[in-house]
């Protein structure tokens, strides 16, 4: 399946490679180079590249290239699910996941990839095996290896991968039990000129940390299951109670996972937390321009929006902008002609704006298009689709932990037309 | 160590990739010299003897390869340290080997004999390991070995070597494909292996090495179907796709009469889902009604795999998600495509990539199958943040799925579209609308209009584009369109792009009678930039010269004859090729050529308009999800989707054989049916002495529990381990254990942590009778709940034996005076029966301290329609065994509830667990109908709860039983003082006391609850007592007589305390347990 993998970086360095077959020429990073420099910008790489011998599947993020090779018929997105899985992976030992730190552990990384893959099959990909097999380094082991030559090999064996619970780790013991849950939902939503709503939908998850000792077993219910239109669930969710109950029950994995992610049914109609009022002119004999905007709440069910931030790219022919913000801070770029403005809390009795003129090229004549507006904002302690979880019983092991759970709403692809 | 900071210098400082690194000692100078040295401190630390020097080394070289460097020069260094005790120095060695063992064959076999004991270790892991590193060392010289090693381990205990084993197939595959045959073999073998674990590694290997034999999944087709839930994702991807392929070979396309059941598909589909909901009942409902449809009956495998696969597009991995739709895409009747539409519309908020792969997927499915995404068109509305890519796909699928009633509402998209500052996606819009005009009529005057107001954008690539999509469209309605065309001919003025001033060329040529006055001047303009306009345009100005010369010859001709001539000089071929053979057309020479009479037919004949169409129409004879259908290329290895038979193959061929009821007790199948799940956690409790010494041994199954007894030295995480192992497959395992073998046969019960899927399975196993599955079904409901009662204390090593014992005892825990036992929910009338039964006869026995009664009343130990209407429950009566004192005395109730009189009943050959040895009962020589007897039989449990198997044979049959004892059985009363007592315990002190606490409910705080509860958990004594809030109990295991002593200190305040003193420490163990969970339930 996966021959090799090559990671490279923004300038075009490969920097590690790693095969499980028989060695594939680092040469064969040429076809994606040339893919890359036709795509003028990195996200437009088409992530399937048909090469004479062989093919190149590749994932972009953190600014890095993950590039797979593979010689036969895959389905592609086998391959791009396990190249995420690898950066999640990767993330979630070092905490991030950039080109210095993978240097940095080069050996740890290389034992990672050894185990994920056998002959190019995925074998263990669970982070919870992994961390049993390979001990992601910490400041203190690292000091603690030093002095005593010991290693981050784990020297148990990884008996996870035989059990029937095979994305928990055995043998977790805790002081403190604690059972924490994330609801967080995202708003995506196209807003037209009007401020009218061309489509809005609800996307949750239920994120989880857990910390149990032993061998819990959950379920999770929820006030208004009916809400839920469209889930998927970690592999540990029973998915014949969830059919039948609609209730999620699950022996977790221990620490931080994805329990659901879920899509509220289109029926609802989504509450827009949020209007922006915009006025953008360009005007075709000036060399100036007028720029305003407000952003109020809307919707809110008297929670502050907080966390505001407005993004917009601005058309090529503006050459700078001098505005004013009635709060917050604002950069532009002239480079990117990227404007952004943070603009924090919104208080409802003193509307935050944003005013000025911007200065257009002379002689251009006036962008067809107004530039849309991007928009980003948090609302504690609220689900915006009303969700609500109704409790959380533990059954398998008789001590009581302690459980959280938290709501929040953010914009997720959250656009304004103008 | 001196030399350590020149290399780390080189580590850093190095260049390109095989560039040897020179001068990172500036001192050594030449390249020879340095050629020499290079590495040479890498050496010396591997050739020390301190392991952190070792590692040092290694890790360093492991960061070379990491970053494409040559490490090869070290390899015999490295080899040498194949052996090395340190486990993370071994690895790196192991890394180092694979990746340069091709390239040294000869030294990397230094290192086989290695691998080759690792193999016989006795650790199932370190065995996995090293089959692992030996098939991966691609060295021709040892495919013997390796296939040995592959034919071993594919029958070796654990499921996890099983795994790796069929990893190693495409390996050796790969290597020497010479191997084919043998391969398949293995292939075959492991494919009838009944765990998760293994599944999807030999689909994965089935598929490198011999997808073509499709005839070797006929047996494990359902096992397969069944399984999949629970196999791990990247197994599930692999699996899936094979079945659909093998479905297309084995069922009859369920679209072909697709018409005469427009409306049945649909019924059976939300039956289905209904089923999944509500159980057994209704299932067989829809599945009964299947074959009441006349024209098609859907295969019943050919259901189950629709069914089985349905839950997985709520997977969290879109690979999954995908290979479910494309199953569903290229299986589903069409009713039922529809449900792939949300999973997949979900993918759409993944990665970029992810959403890319999946478009593509989209835009061939909404072509075929428009109505399916209808409703989610708004999901592929487009963001100006999206990547271009992205964008065109989307507008692709928007364009797919534009009709009359949505068309406004797309148009409205695409004119926000249009303005957009990627020009790239302008242009892709433009065409867009262009095949949405061409496709819906209604729209086509509109979208005309709107791409002519396009036509005065500023943009001259917009303009172009437009130009281009406005040819296409009137080229189906020239006459009306006039006006456009000559708004057209004043814009050569100012375009420049070269293919739409072609555009504008042709047709003003093509319809030069539409606009007779304008044309004319047209080419005069034209001709006056012929010289600077490019090729594409120049072919144009020749044609429309051509033509107009043919049906305006007055006007033209000089303009004609002036641009031909300019064309004969051009510098491209092309060009001038064109102008000579268009002369010899149009302009009659002397010999007047046949062809220039028709040249008015050649050149103005009318033409068919262009069909604008996706360029993802039929990309559906590729498989979808494969690489092959997103390049639309066939990849190397892709494996042509088949068409559906014309015939359906006989589908007796996934039949395996199902046993009777009669053989359905046999040893064999039970053996088979258990193994999974036993073997697995026997593996987790380490270097087990039965999992390697006696792999045949027949009580397989049990054996687990020896190995629990056996292994005090095991560690807490085995225990855990072996605790969740049993959560899984908890009720399972004791569904099966019930039930005897009532539900084996062809229906493997799925060992994962999913309660499902069982009860799915009643609808294709058509030959089990229909009381059973029901049966299950409900025992299966019932169980789960009850078995999370059960568990809710905490792990301890004794956790898997409790729950041992069959379902009913769960109920009896709570003895009846206390809390009546709740009627399970549905049960079956024969359980239901039982149950009545027990219950009678626990309240009639008062309980009372001095004749102690066991809580576990009378148990199954076969089930009626097991037993072909013999039924025999068993009891423990705590009453002392006559034969043997070492034996725990068993009371036999055997009721024949045939319409024969059964003969002849006795105990046959028993096959014991090392230890434990039975008593028999006398022979019965015959049971008349309807009649019941009971028997005395004593067995010596060795002082373990390891279960005895024996044979219960009457005159014409034989079926296999087992009797599990709970370990408060294993014991009997003594009786002593307190201050006895005190002594004895203060003797068993230590590792010999197990102490653990509790809350004790408020139903257990008065004497005679607890004293009942204890006792009638374990068969102990009660020791007086002095003070009020402690109770004591004494009592001896049968075997060895060794004590046990109870203490349950249960003070007012405060939670309480139970202390269990004994030699034997996992009977205490087991017994704190089960005492807790009696008191605390």
């Amino acid at each position: 399946m996966i021959h090799s993998l090559f990671l490279i970086n923004s300038s075009g360095d490969i920097f590690l490679e790693k095969h499980w077959k028989s060695v594939v020429s680092r040469s064969v990073c040429d076809y994606f180079f040339e893919a890359q420099e036709r795509a003028t910008e990195a996200e437009n790489v088409p992530p399937v590249i048909p090469t004479p011998h062989h093919y190149l599947l590749s994932v972009y993020r953190h600014k890095i290239f993950f590039v797979a090779v593979i010689q036969t018929e895959v389905p592609p997105l086998f391959v791009i699910e396990f190249l995420h899985r690898v950066v999640d992976t990767f993330q979630d030992y070092f905490g991030v996941c950039s080109e210095p730190v993978i240097k940095d552990n080069v050996v740890v990384v290389y034992e990672v990839l050894e185990e994920m893959l056998d002959n190019g099959f995925p074998l263990a990909t669970e982070s919870n095996i992994l961390k049993e097999l390979i001990k992601p380094p910490t400041i203190l082991r690292t000091v603690v290896n030093t002095i005593t030559g010991s290693t981050n090999v784990g020297d148990q064996l990884p008996t996870g991968q035989l059990s029937v619970v095979p994305w928990r780790r055995t043998g977790v013991k805790y002081t403190n039990n604690e059972a924490y849950f994330d609801v967080v939902e995202e708003i995506d939503a196209i807003i037209d000129k009007s401020g009218s709503t061309v489509t809005a939908e609800i996307q949750g998850v239920i994120d989880a940390c857990v910390k149990l000792t032993g061998m819990p077993d959950l379920t999770l219910s929820f006030m208004n299951p009916r809400l839920l239109d469209d889930v998927s669930f970690h592999p540990c969710v029973r998915f014949k109670r969830w059919e039948s109950e609609r209730i999620l029950s699950f022996i977790p994995p221990d620490g931080s996972f994805r329990l659901l992610s879920y899509h509220v049914s289109a029926q609802n109609l989504v509450a827009i937390p949020v209007y922006v009022k915009h006025s953008i002119s360009f005007r075709d004999s000036s060399s100036l321009g007028r720029f305003e905007i407000t952003v109020g709440p809307k919707q809110t069910m008297g929670k502050t929006i907080e966390g505001v931030i407005v993004t917009s790219q601005m058309p090529k022919g503006v050459l700078n902008m001098s505005l004013t913000p009635s709060q917050g801070t604002h950069t532009f770029d002239p480079v990117t002609k990227m404007l952004s403005w943070d603009v924090g809390k919104i208080n409802p009795q003193k509307l935050p704006s944003l005013k000025g003129t911007m200065s257009l090229q002379v002689g251009a004549s006036k962008p067809d298009e107004n530039p849309t507006i991007n928009l980003q904002f948090k609302i504690q302690q609220l689900a915006i689709s009303g969700l609500k979880v109704n409790r959380l019983d533990m059954y398998g092991e008789k001590y009581k932990p302690f459980k959280g759970i938290k709501y929040m709403t953010k914009a997720g692809k959250f656009q304004v037309r103008t | 160590m001196s030399t350590a900071p020149a290399y780390s210098e080189d580590k850093g400082g190095s260049a390109g990739p095989g560039e040897p690194e020179y001068g990172h000692d500036p001192a050594s100078g030449g390249i020879f010299s340095s050629d020499y040295k290079r590495h040479d401190d890498l050496k010396e630390m591997l050739d020390t003897n301190k392991d952190s020097l070792k590692l040092e080394a290694m890790k360093r070289i492991v960061a070379m390869i990491a970053r494409g460097k040559n490490a090869s020069d070290l390899f015999p260094a490295v080899v040498k340290n194949v052996a090395c005790k340190n486990i993370e120095v071994k690895k790196l060695v192991y890394v180092y080997l694979v990746r340069y063992a091709e390239e040294q064959q000869d030294l990397a076999l230094l290192s086989i004999s290695t691998f080759q004991r690792g193999l016989k270790d006795p650790n199932q892991l370190i065995r996995a390991s090293a089959l692992r590193v030996l098939s991966s060392i691609r060295v021709p010289i040892i495919v013997p070995i390796m296939m040995l090693a592959i034919k071993e381990a594919a029958s070796d205990m654990s499921p996890y070597v099983r795994k790796t084993a069929a990893h190693a197939i495409p390996k050796l595959y790969s290597l020497d494909s010479d191997q084919k045959d043998q391969l398949i073999e293995v292939i075959e073998k492991l494919l009838a292996d009944k765990t998760t674990l293994v599944a999807g590694s030999v689909v994965m290997a089935f598929e490198e090495v011999c997808p073509e034999r499709i005839d070797l999944i006929h047996k494990n087709y359902r096992k397969l179907c069944n399984l999949l839930i629970d196999v791990e994702e990247w197994g599930q991807v692999v699996i899936i796709s094979m079945l659909t392929r093998y479905a297309r070979t084995q069922f009859l396309s369920p679209t072909q009469n697709e018409s005469l059941l427009e409306e049945n598909p649909e019924k059976a589909f939300y039956g289905s889902e209904e089923d999944e909901a509500k159980g057994p009942g209704s299932e067989e409902a829809a599945t009964a009604a299947l074959p009441a449809r006349k024209p098609y009956v859907m295969d019943p495998d050919h259901r189950l795999l629709l069914r089985n696969t349905k839950p997985l597009l709520q997977s969290r991995s879109a690979a999954v998600v995908m290979a479910v739709a494309q199953l569903y895409f290229h299986l589903a009747p069409k009713a039922e495509v529809g449900v792939i539409a949300k999973a997949l519309v979900r993918l759409l908020r993944s990665h970029s990539e992810v959403q890319y792969v999946v478009l593509q997927n989209v835009a061939t499915m909404s072509i075929k199958r428009r109505g399916m995404f209808e409703p989610y068109l708004k999901s592929f509305y487009i963001r100006s943040t999206d990547p271009t890519q992205i964008k065109i796909l989307k507008l692709e699928v928007l364009t797919n799925l534009a009709n009359e009633t949505n068309i406004p509402t797309v148009l409205r998209e695409f004119q926000t579209y249009i303005r957009s500052m990627d020009k790239d996606f302008v242009a892709a819009t433009i065409q867009a609308i262009g095949r949405c005009a061409t496709n819906i009529g209604r729209v086509r005057d509109t979208c005309l209009n709107g791409l002519v107001q396009l036509l005065s954008n500023r943009d001259e690539l917009v303009v172009a584009e437009s130009v281009v999509v406005i040819k296409k469209l009137l080229q189906m309605q020239p006459a009306q369109h006039g006006e456009i065309i000559k708004h057209l001919a004043k814009l050569t003025d100012n375009i420049q792009v070269p293919m739409a001033r072609a555009s504008i060329l042709w047709l003003i040529g093509e319809y030069c009678e539409h606009v007779p006055k304008i044309a004319p001047d047209v080419l005069r303009k034209m001709a006056k930039s012929f010289t600077a306009e490019e090729d594409i345009v120049k072919l144009q100005v020749i044609n429309l010269a051509a033509k107009l010369y043919l049906t305006n010859s007055k006007q033209t001709k000089l303009l004609t004859q002036y641009v031909l001539s300019l064309a004969k000089y051009d510098q491209n071929y092309d060009i001038r090729d064109r102008a000579r053979f268009t002369r010899q057309l149009i302009v009659p020479s002397e010999q007047g050529g046949a062809l220039s009479r028709h040249a008015k037919k050649l050149f103005l004949a009318p033409k068919p308009a262009p069909i604008l169409e996706s360029s993802f129409k039929d990309r559906d004879h590729f498989q979808l999800g494969s690489l092959s259908h997103l390049l639309n290329a066939k990849a190397t290895g892709y494996q042509e989707l088949p068409d559906w038979p014309e015939e359906a193959p006989d589908p007796s061929v996934r039949n395996v054989e199902v046993p009777e009821w009669t053989k359905c007790s046999n040893r064999e199948k039970r053996k088979e049916k258990e193994k999974p799940f036993y073997s697995d956690s026997e593996g987790e409790s380490g270097p087990t002495e039965s999992a390697d010494s006696e792999p045949e041994s027949e009580s397989e199954s049990e054996s687990k529990s020896s190995s629990e007894s056996g292994s005090g030295e095991s560690s807490s995480d085995s225990d855990n381990e072996d605790e969740d192992e049993e959560k899984g497959g908890g009720s399972e395992s004791e569904q099966s254990e019930e039930e005897g073998g009532k539900k084996k046969t062809k229906k493997k019960v799925p060992e994962g942590h999913r309660e499902g899927s069982s009860s799915e399975e009643g609808s294709d196993s058509s030959s089990s009778s229909s009381e059973s599955e029901v049966t299950s079904e409900s025992e299966e409901e019932q169980a789960e709940p009850a078995s999370r009662r059960k568990k809710t204390p905490p792990s301890s090593k004794s956790a898997p034996v409790a729950k041992e014992i069959s379902l009913l005892d769960l109920e009896d825990f709570t003895p009846p005076s206390v809390q009546p036992v709740s009627p399970p929910m549905v049960v079956s009338t024969s359980l239901a029966a039982d149950l009545e039964g027990l219950t009678l006869t626990d309240s009639s026995l008062v309980p009372s301290l001095l004749s102690p009664v066991s809580s576990i009343g009378r148990q199954e130990l076969l089930h009626r329609v097991a037993g072909e209407g013999l039924a025999v429950d068993y009891a423990f009566s705590r009453q002392p065994f006559s034969g043997d004192p070492h034996m725990v005395s068993i009371h036999i109730y055997f009721s024949n509830n045939s319409e024969t009189p059964i003969k002849g009943l006795h105990v046959g050959t028993p096959k014991l667990p090392a230890g434990i040895s039975i008593q028999e009962f006398p022979e019965i020589e015959s049971l008349p109908p309807g009649e019941s007897t009971t028997a005395v039989m004593g067995i010596n449990f060795c002082d373990s709860t390891q279960a005895a198997n024996f044979q219960l044979c009457t005159q014409t049959r034989q079926f296999y039983v087992s009797i599990q004892p709970p370990v408060g059985e294993l014991m009997a009363p003594v009786f002593m003082s307190e201050n006895e007592f005190k002594k004895e315990q203060g003797k068993l002190t230590g590792m010999n006391e197990i102490t653990e606490k509790l809350t004790l409910p408020d139903t257990c705080r008065n004497d005679h609850m607890v004293v009942q509860k204890v006792t009638a958990t374990a068969n102990l004594g009660r020791v007086p007592c002095g003070t009020s809030d402690e109770y004591r109990f004494a009592g001896r295991t049968l075997t060895s007589g060794s004590l046990v002593l109870l203490t349950l200190d249960a003070r007012p305040a405060g939670p309480a305390q139970l202390t269990v003193n004994s030699e034997k420490m996992v009977i205490g163990t087991m017994l704190v347990k089960d005492v807790i969970q009696a008191l605390t339930q």
